[in-house]
């Protein structure tokens, strides 16, 4: 049996594998030399590529995410650094109206081959400005590819596809994750974006999950084979390209559908999921569509209150109780 | 860059010639937009010509530019073609970008003219991040980043000021300072008299002060600003005094500047002035006259063949999300 890896060291080995294949990759963002990141997922590539690749900045987000587009725009591969998601609120101009029109505003002319990293979600008790799920501000953004691994395997493929892709992409790294362990990956491991990940199949109910609500989906899944329910449970893995294939084609062995999402309701990614099942895939249901994501508040800081408004095992279980018996 | 008296004056009346295109072209798109055949806004540099032909002729062809929604003139000073930007403006296919920019993007990829940008100051750290690509691969070239005196008040501006110095990037920023946000003065709201020269201190970053109305001013301080740059000497910033000579944009008539601060700067124009330094180096007006006359049919041919250019194909609105061509998003 090899030796397992975390999700921390996977986002290090992640980028280092690219950049020993690609010079023209280059890190930027606060704390992510020298020092190794704020959440350790930094660590060693200072030491093996130096200073000049691997650029510590100023408290500067959007100079950060600025500079990785003109930079993309003119030869580099820069993957920059957003240390916590909710921090993207400070870049979002470059976030939502340069990067992701740059090319289409120009007619074609540009392309713009960066990663924004970020860590994401709740779960650890950093309150409201440091917790909040927000793959759905990503999501709602026409030309942005949005990817959220939920496996430490995960996150070095789908790291080798964002950063080798000619598209902007944002990817969201996890919080409660980066200590969760797994099969580290295989040598030349590559997750082409776009391609959900059944991770356990059923006949009752599907599960749709991403990031963090992936072990959720699963666990609710494990408890509820003792009640007799059987469930399917997909990880995304990406929000752009969004396997919707994948979804349908489930759907249609199951007849059910939750989706299991940790940003709020309102807004949230599961919506658009649903209303695709719903257009599409009507005839294939004989349930309605059951959405779990977090309550529509800024996140608690007490672990009580965290969970409470935090999709959980019990949560999850209950809707896919309340909907097998429909 | 200028070697002799003789190409001094060459290049000066090839550099009249180019503002007399800019202007001749601004003309004809406020003119097609009052016509209706412009949609949106136009934000025109008419008065600003100086500012671009001066800059852009003391770079290099590969250097890069970054510019604001008031961007034609740095559109055409980095080579695109009255005709491929009057055709934008119009809506057309053969626009600079197939009718998918407009007015406040104008981009010529290919001269390294990188786009105008519409989100005050955003521009400024995409020039540094340029600069930066142009660093790590040796290539030597610098990058460039036009704004307007507003853009200063912006925190990218501060941002990107504070990271180019520490980073000691070639990047150059050219402050286009014409005295105005949209209909505020500039001076009643920023700290300094000089919004983008006296922040320069701040970033222990050179700065010049200087007239954006004397193209051969403007070539002058950014060629010594480039040469700087590409010797690892880091950024300039330059801030060049000049005058809209139209509205903000769209059929603004600028009611709120004085009517003696618009004649003062009508007298300057900077054309006058390229004029009057080409009658003392002993061009004859029939020369520059000429130049005026080249310019005129240029323009005037520009947009004929846009009025007769086909609209965009509808289906060019669901291209180029992606990098592949396509905009698709789900399976
Ligand atoms: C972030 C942002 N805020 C406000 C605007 C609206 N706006 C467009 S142009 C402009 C004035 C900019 O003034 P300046 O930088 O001096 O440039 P000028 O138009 O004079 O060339 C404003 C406020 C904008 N486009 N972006
Ligand atoms: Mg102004």
């Amino acid at each position: 049996m090899a030796e397992l890896t975390t999700y921390r060291e996977s986002v290090a080995e992640g980028i280092a594998r690219e950049m020993r294949r690609d010079p023209a990759v280059v890190c930027l963002g606060e704390d992510i030399g020298a020092a190794g990141g704020v959440f350790k997922t930094t660590v060693g590539l200072y030491e093996e590529f130096g200073p000049v690749r691997i650029r510590d900045t100023p408290i500067s987000e959007q100079a950060i995410v600025g500079a990785a587009m003109g930079a993309a725009m003119t030869g580099l591969r820069p993957v920059a650094e957003i240390m916590f998601s909710d921090f993207l609120a400070c870049c979002w101009d470059h976030v939502a109206n340069e990067i992701p029109k740059v090319r289409y505003m120009t007619g074609g002319q540009v392309t713009v081959p960066l990663v924004i990293r970020t860590a994401n979600g709740g779960g650890l008790g950093f309150g409201a400005q440091h917790s909040q799920a927000v793959e759905n501000w990503a999501f709602a953004v026409p030309g942005l590819k949005v990817v959220a691994p939920a496996t430490p395997s995960d996150v070095v493929g789908l790291m080798a596809a964002a950063i080798r892709s000619d598209d902007p992409v944002v990817f969201f790294e996890h919080k409660g994750l980066f200590a969760s362990k797994g099969p580290p990956a295989p040598p030349e491991h590559l997750v082409p974006l776009g391609q959900a990940a059944c991770l356990r199949t059923g006949t009752d109910v599907t599960l749709v999950a991403l990031a963090a609500t992936v072990p959720t989906a699963l666990a609710a899944a494990e408890r509820l084979t003792a009640e007799g329910v059987s469930a399917e449970v997909l990880d995304l893995r990406c929000l752009v390209p969004l396997d919707m294939r994948a979804v349908l084609e489930s759907v249609a062995r199951t007849s059910r559908l939750v989706v299991v999402e940790e940003n709020p309701y309102q807004g949230g990614w599961g919506g658009t999921v649903a209303s695709i099942v719903a257009d599409e895939g009507f005839e294939l249901l004989d349930a309605p569509i059951r959405r779990v994501a977090a309550a529509c508040v800024p996140l608690p800081f007490a672990d009580r209150l965290e969970d409470a408004v935090l999709p959980t095992v019990d949560t999850v279980a209950g809707a896919v109780r309340a909907l097998a018996a429909y | 860059m200028t070697t002799t008296a003789e190409t001094a004056t060459a290049e000066l009346l090839d550099w009249y010639e180019q503002m007399a295109v800019i202007r001749r072209t601004e003309q004809a798109a406020q003119d097609l937009f009052l016509a209706g055949l412009v949609k949106g806004t136009t934000h025109l540099a008419a008065g600003h010509e100086a500012v671009a032909v001066g800059a852009s002729t003391a770079l290099r062809d590969d250097d890069y530019v970054f510019a604001t929604y008031r961007g034609h003139h740095h559109a055409i000073a980095r080579g695109a073609t009255p005709e491929e930007c009057l055709a934008e403006l119009m809506s057309k296919a053969t626009g600079l970008c197939g009718g998918k920019g407009g007015s406040m993007h104008l981009t010529k990829a290919d001269r390294n003219m990188l786009g105008s940008y519409a989100i005050v100051g955003a521009h400024l750290p995409m020039a540094a991040g340029a600069a930066w690509s142009a660093v790590l691969r040796g290539s030597g070239q610098v990058a460039v980043a036009f704004f307007g005196d507003g853009a200063t008040n912006i925190g990218t501006f501060h941002e990107t000021l504070n990271l180019a110095a520490v980073w000691k990037l070639p990047v150059l920023f050219v402050c286009e300072n014409n005295l105005y946000m949209e209909y505020t003065p500039i001076g009643s709201v920023t700290a300094v008299p000089n919004p983008a020269a006296d922040r320069a201190a701040a970033y222990r970053l050179p700065a010049e002060l200087l007239d954006g109305n004397d193209v051969l001013a403007v070539h002058a301080a950014v060629a010594t600003a480039a040469q700087r740059a590409r010797a690892g000497d880091g950024p300039t910033i330059i801030e060049a005094r000049t005058y809209r000579q139209f509205g903000h944009s769209r059929t603004d008539p600028g009611k709120y500047r004085p009517e003696a601060e618009v004649a003062q700067w009508l007298a300057r124009d900077p054309l006058t002035l390229a004029r009057a330094a080409l009658a003392d180096r002993g061009v004859p007006e029939s020369d520059v006259d000429a130049a005026d006359q080249r310019a005129r049919a240029l323009v005037e041919a520009a947009v004929a063949a846009a009025k007769a250019a086909p609209e965009p194909d509808l289906a060019t609105a669901l291209t180029d999300v992606w990098a592949d061509g396509s905009a698709g998003w789900r399976s």
